[in-house]
């Protein structure tokens, strides 16, 4: 009940702000003034058309996890962001090691299989990536420089990085 | 004979040493990407496509490795539910139903043979199917202008949201959210971005690949966190495989009815493989009546969801080719492929492209042989592969993901834009939301869009001109239709539940 009555808020939060955004579509004489924004409006009313139902006629809860889990949940997100931006600057082995690994632990709670799942991983993807399908430009090894190890985490760090 | 003539075209392009290799290879890939839970055939096949264009296959080889993943998924997915009670993919849902029971009463073997023979007959009669009616569709196509494609886009989202979810209103709020997404990006007319907030990065749009792999993919892991991978180790054990001739023979009906009522599920677009399980299912079911023990481990309940699933998802390339509205999350998939190879589906692919569409056709034949010849002898080998524990498999299918997005276009923010979708699947399948429309939304909202500013351009802005034809307004009642109707009918025809131990 209020798990879909929160979204179905968020929902229309969205499709009203996405309408408003819609509106301020800019044009020109090629596009004309209106179609450009037409479909936009369009999504953004069955939307708020379909939050406001979901609103009002809510399904009954999911099983959520407990707060733990959550927390364990939102390490595992933290960790697939830095390593999306650690991959440039560090290059495949030592991040995938080291993410797959943390992974890993996180699913099956044993420290050697999971440190020998990262390092498994990473070499035998690499190995894989470079020598079979030989993709060895994407999957590399690189010696960062601190600066741009600091490039790349401060893209995380709201209003600071990422150009 | 003009079809014969075709096909010996379709052989000559697909019949070389080398796509026979990939073909083997995609089987083989696919069967393992179909039966491992949590690694469905939709976002197999798309952590696949990024790697294959970096490997530097050509249009014909790619389309032949793809559709041998794609149908090797389809046969896959039925191994997990036979043994483990998982269903490897949606679809395979329905197989659990009698598989499981069967593989509990000590015929593991028996119920993996004949769902693959099932699988067998039901994707060779779809692909008959689709070499005489797809370029029939074709011809009828022609007719379709502007208002009906927008009609026929309509409907795809309606059947999908109708008879694919449990909830209408959510199914087509994750359309819109689909839709929504695919607006963002510079504007094809005005040249200007739209919906993008200033960030350079999006104005390329935002990568259906990227949104894929992350709804579905990434979005995994967080359930295996959840539950901490339990239920992934093997509940039945499988011990000799014979051939149960007999069990074959005598669903031999079922599996040729549950094949034309799967193709035809199949076809309608959006509605795709999980119906075309469902219905057949279902058919057999009150054909054989309470007699029947249908959900107690009965030959015809195995045979008749197999072959309804791989026959729809051969139906299903029928829209996908002749309209470019895929019929499935899947062919969604591969209609992505098909664009990026820059083959355009459509009326006018059968005419100019003959040679990638037969070879399509064709490889999907060869495709089917070497999945019959490769599941039936070494099921053994597929059911060690379900056997690898789930804190390899999903830290290892993640870096995979990573790597075919990082290689699309080497940049961060497709990265983080993945996770952040792999975030968003996790709590709309908690919430009971489908996140297929959510796809399908990306990859269709473009031509959708493209089809609705042509109607208005030529009507000078009636809408009227969106009813105007006979075709039009049969696609708007059909999608009305098609939305309503599940509503009522659900409580007459439900869902069957898993079984449980």
């Amino acid at each position: 009940m209020a798990s879909d009555r929160i979204f179905g808020l968020v929902c229309l939060i969205t499709a009203v702000a996405y309408i408003a955004a819609a509106t301020q579509i800019q044009t020109n004489l090629f596009s004309g003034e209106f179609l450009p924004k037409l479909f936009p409006l369009m999504i953004g009313g069955v939307a708020a058309l379909c939050s406001l139902t979901i609103m009002f006629r809510p399904d009954p809860d999911p099983n959520w996890p407990v707060a733990r889990t959550w927390g364990a949940m939102a390490i595992a997100v933290l960790v697939l962001c830095v390593y999306a931006v650690m991959i440039t600057p560090l290059g495949f082995i030592l991040p995938t090691a080291i993410a797959a690994g943390i992974l890993s632990y996180q699913i099956s709670p044993n420290v050697k299989p999971a440190i020998a799942a990262g390092v498994g991983l990473s070499l035998g993807l690499f190995v894989l990536f470079k020598f079979a399908l030989g993709l060895g430009n994407i999957v590399a090894y690189k010696v960062p420089t601190a600066a741009k190890l600091w490039d790349a985490f401060a893209i995380l760090i709201p209003f600071v990085g990422g150009h | 004979m003009d079809i014969l003539a075709n096909l010996a075209l379709g052989f000559s392009v697909a019949l070389s040493p080398f796509t026979l290799f990939l073909a083997v290879c995609g089987c083989f890939l696919g069967t393992i990407i179909g039966a491992l839970p949590g690694l469905g055939p939709s976002n197999g096949v798309a952590i696949l496509i990024p790697i294959t264009f970096t490997l530097g296959l050509d249009a014909t080889s790619a389309l032949v490795l793809m559709t041998s993943v794609y149908y090797g998924a389809m046969y896959g997915g039925r191994i997990s539910s036979i043994l483990l009670n998982i269903p490897g993919d949606e679809p395979a849902l329905m197989t659990t139903l009698d598989g499981y029971p069967m593989a509990k009463q000590g015929r593991a073997g028996d119920a993996l043979v004949l769902s693959g023979v099932a699988s067998f007959v039901g994707a060779l009669l779809a692909t008959v199917g689709l070499m005489f009616l797809a370029p029939t569709l074709a011809r009828v196509a022609f007719y379709f202008g502007p208002a009906e494609y927008f009609a026929l886009y309509l409907l795809a989202f309606c059947t999908l949201g109708g008879m694919a979810s449990n909830n209408q209103a959510k199914a087509a709020l994750a359309a819109c959210m689909g839709l929504g997404i695919a607006m963002i990006g510079v504007d094809s007319s005005s040249g200007l971005p739209r919906l993008t907030g200033g960030n350079l990065h999006l104005f390329d749009g935002i990568d259906f690949l990227v949104a894929i792999v992350g709804l579905f993919a990434i979005a995994e892991v967080f359930f295996f966190i959840e539950s901490h991978g339990k239920g992934s180790s093997i509940g039945v054990k499988l011990d000799k495989v014979r051939i149960p001739w007999k069990d074959i023979m005598s669903t031999k009906w079922t599996m040729l009815r549950a094949s034309f009522v799967g193709f035809i599920a199949g076809i309608l677009p959006g509605a795709g493989a999980s119906l075309g399980s469902f219905l057949a299912y279902m058919s057999e079911k009150s054909i054989a009546g309470e007699k029947g023990g249908f959900g107690t481990g009965v030959a015809k309940g195995v045979a008749a969801p197999e072959a309804g699933n791989n026959s729809a998802a051969g139906g299903a390339l029928v829209p996908m080719l002749t309209l470019g509205v895929p019929g499935s999350g899947t062919t969604a998939v591969l209609l992505a492929l098909l664009m990026t190879l820059n083959i355009t589906p459509g009326p006018t692919l059968f005419t100019e492209r003959a040679d990638v569409v037969w070879g399509l056709i064709a490889s999907l034949l060869i495709a089917n042989v070497v999945l019959l010849l490769m599941n039936v002898p070494m099921v053994k080998i597929f059911v060690k592969i379900l056997s690898v524990p789930a804190w390899v498999l999903l830290p290892g299918v993640t870096m995979i993901s990573f790597v075919g997005i990082y290689s699309l276009s080497g940049s961060y923010f497709d990265l983080l834009l993945m996770v952040g979708f792999g975030v968003l699947g996790y709590i709309l399948r908690k919430l009971d939301v489908p996140t297929v429309p959510v796809i399908l939304g990306i990859l269709l909202g473009g031509n959708m869009e493209d089809a609705l500013r042509r109607a208005m351009t030529l009507s000078d802005g009636d809408p009227t001109y969106l009813f105007s034809s006979p075709i039009a307004i049969g696609l708007w009642v059909a999608a009305i239709a098609g939305f309503v109707a599940p509503m009522f009918l659900r409580n007459i025809l439900k869902k069957p539940q898993a079984v449980t131990d």
